[in-house]
């Protein structure tokens, strides 16, 4: 299930990585959310370099991994990404959030190849993940992983609570959720985010969010019959 | 079959039939009663089928749990998870049919239902009970009137509204084999029979003289209207599927004619299909009379004949109505 990059159609090579920051600058002309958008660099590359299984060849396999990002805001270093990964030219960068390009400063799905869901408005991913692993089930397609990215302050929206203890309660093994924290909801902490998210009945995992072997170890903690939070832990926004 | 659900606090099923003063004569069997029981053979027939739900209804669907363990999904009293859950089973392509009082389903999760479904471009069927006046000791938080017209707000919902279970079967049908966004509001109240629904049409029920009004009935306000108008010369119309409008249909109607005067009678927001009238008959000279339940809160509970006779809504109030309405013809002042 680990892809490198080298191998990755329309991958970019072993320095995959170090050449985000590049493919960012190409978006770095508009400059909303560019704090947001490096929050989750660490986290977005592990998942597609080593986690999930999907590639552009397999962009629309039923048996694809998915991965959503709920957290619409700041998509550049998603779309680095997915332009690493060969999922669209890496050109496509240049027009980020034109008129005439597909890149948003919110993805759109049926505009961005690779982009499970169009996001922007929280709390929508965590619901919409729940109802595609359940999906994914319902058809028998027991190997599909759901990995849905959020903000630890986009866990402000109730829509994410009711999928939470759902999701715990059912034991939904095969959903993920990946928590960026950085530490930018006014009211509340991480700490009692990762306590409700077990006392729901999920896996948690807790990792420095730039490390990117503690990211690959906490991504795949085995969490049989419940579904699994990695809190991510980066900089704080404010600092 | 009982749909009650045994829930506590306000998810309380409305009663099936009312105790004390009785609307036009219902069947015993509801549209939600129907709804329960082909939704339970169409997911034995159809594998990509799925149902939602938000408990209400729940116990209806047991037995249908029993047999498709992961097809029947109860989330509990949680109406943004209900939507987003049957959105996201239909990227997993799955055909969900979603579930619970249209005041839930539609008002509360309403940005669910716009970016769930709509903004992420996937197909599903929405299914609501008690629509505006169905359950009127439960009061106004159950009550939905503007549930069509906030869909109006959206692009590509087909929205049916049946008038007799049966219509409600054929309509459901419709929906599930299909792939696009729909909506089946299902009332309480019923036609004493049904028609041949389906296809969008507008059904042509009687033809009046060239300057009768053209009466449009909405789903189970077909029975109310036809006794209003007996003995009038009117043209009336039935429509069980209100979007898309049958714009085609309408303007089949008033062929021929210089003048037209069209009154709507809707189960829901009074005036919510004006704008389609508008629109359908751009060419023609018309008045339009949207007929329904008002914006203003009735604070009464009582039985749903009650609520229709305070809305207008019974024989004797659409008479009144369509009768002034026509002769306002002409009148400048």
């Amino acid at each position: 299930m680990t892809a490198t990059a080298s191998t990755t159609p329309g991958g970019i090579g072993q320095s995959g990585f170090a050449e985000l920051a590049g493919l960012m600058t190409r978006m770095a002309g508009a400059e909303k959310h560019v704090p947001a958008a490096h929050s989750t660099t660490d986290a977005l590359w592990v998942l597609y370099d080593r986690v999930l299984r999907v590639t552009p060849a397999t962009a629309d396999a039923p048996d694809r991994d998915r991965f959503l990002l709920s957290k619409g805001h700041g998509p550049m270093a998603y779309y680095a990404v997915l332009a690493a990964k060969g999922f669209f030219p890496r050109d496509w960068l240049d027009g980020f959030g034109g008129f005439d390009s597909p890149l948003g400063h919110h993805p759109d799905r049926t505009l961005v190849p690779g982009a499970e869901i169009a996001s922007g408005s929280l709390g929508h991913g965590l619901p919409l993940g729940v109802g595609t692993a359940l999906g994914l089930r319902a058809r028998d397609l027991t190997e599909p992983a759901v990995w849905v990215l959020v903000g630890d302050a986009e866990l402000d929206e109730g829509s994410n609570h009711e999928a939470i203890d759902f999701a715990g309660a059912s034991g939904l093994d095969s959903l993920h959720v990946v928590v960026i924290d950085n530490a930018s909801a006014s009211w509340g902490t991480a700490r009692s985010q990762a306590d409700r998210f077990a006392a729901a009945g999920w896996s948690v995992a807790e990792v420095d969010g730039r490390d990117h072997e503690a990211l690959y170890a906490g991504f795949t903690r085995p969490h049989p019959g419940r579904p699994h939070a990695v809190f991510a832990h980066v900089e704080p926004k404010s600092a | 079959m009982t749909t009650r659900t045994g829930t506590t606090r306000s998810t309380t099923a409305p009663p099936t039939t009312t105790a004390t003063s009785t609307p036009p004569a219902p069947p015993a069997e509801t549209m939600r009663d129907r709804f329960v029981s082909v939704t339970g053979g169409l997911l034995d027939e159809d594998p990509r089928t799925a149902v939602v739900l938000a408990e209400i209804s729940a116990a209806g669907f047991t037995g249908a749990a029993r047999r498709h363990p992961h097809r029947v999904i109860n989330v509990g009293i949680r109406e943004q998870l209900l939507v987003g859950t049957g959105a996201g089973l239909a990227l997993a392509g799955m055909r969900p049919i979603v579930h619970t009082f249209a005041s839930f389903l539609v008002e509360r999760p309403f940005e669910q239902v716009k970016l769930d479904f709509q903004h992420q471009d996937v197909g599903g069927v929405l299914v609501s009970a008690a629509g505006s006046y169905d359950w009127p000791q439960g009061g106004f938080t159950h009550m939905s009137p503007g549930d069509v017209a906030l869909l109006d707000t959206l692009d590509g919902w087909t929205v049916h509204v049946p008038g007799h279970p049966d219509e409600a079967e054929a309509l459901l049908r419709e929906a599930v084999r299909g792939e696009d966004r729909v909506y089946v509001r299902l009332s309480e109240q019923s036609n004493a029979a049904p028609r041949a629904v389906g296809g969008g049409r507008l059904l042509r029920l009687r033809d009046g003289g060239p300057d009768a009004p053209v009466v449009i009935a909405v789903g189970p306000l077909l029975d109310a209207t036809a006794e209003a108008l007996a003995g009038l010369d009117a043209t009336l119309l039935y429509a069980a599927t209100v979007r898309p409008f049958d714009r085609a249909g309408l303007r089949e109607a008033v062929a021929g004619r210089a003048t037209a005067d069209v009154v709507l009678v809707e189960p829901y927001l009074a005036g919510t299909s004006t704008r389609e009238v508008a629109e359908a008959l751009r060419a023609l000279p018309h008045r339009t009379l949207g007929l329904g339940v008002p914006r203003a809160e009735l604070r009464r509970y009582g039985t749903m004949a009650d609520h229709l006779g305070a809305h207008g809504l019974d024989a004797a109030g659409l008479r009144r109505q369509v009768t002034e309405f026509a002769s306002l013809r002409g009148q400048t002042g």
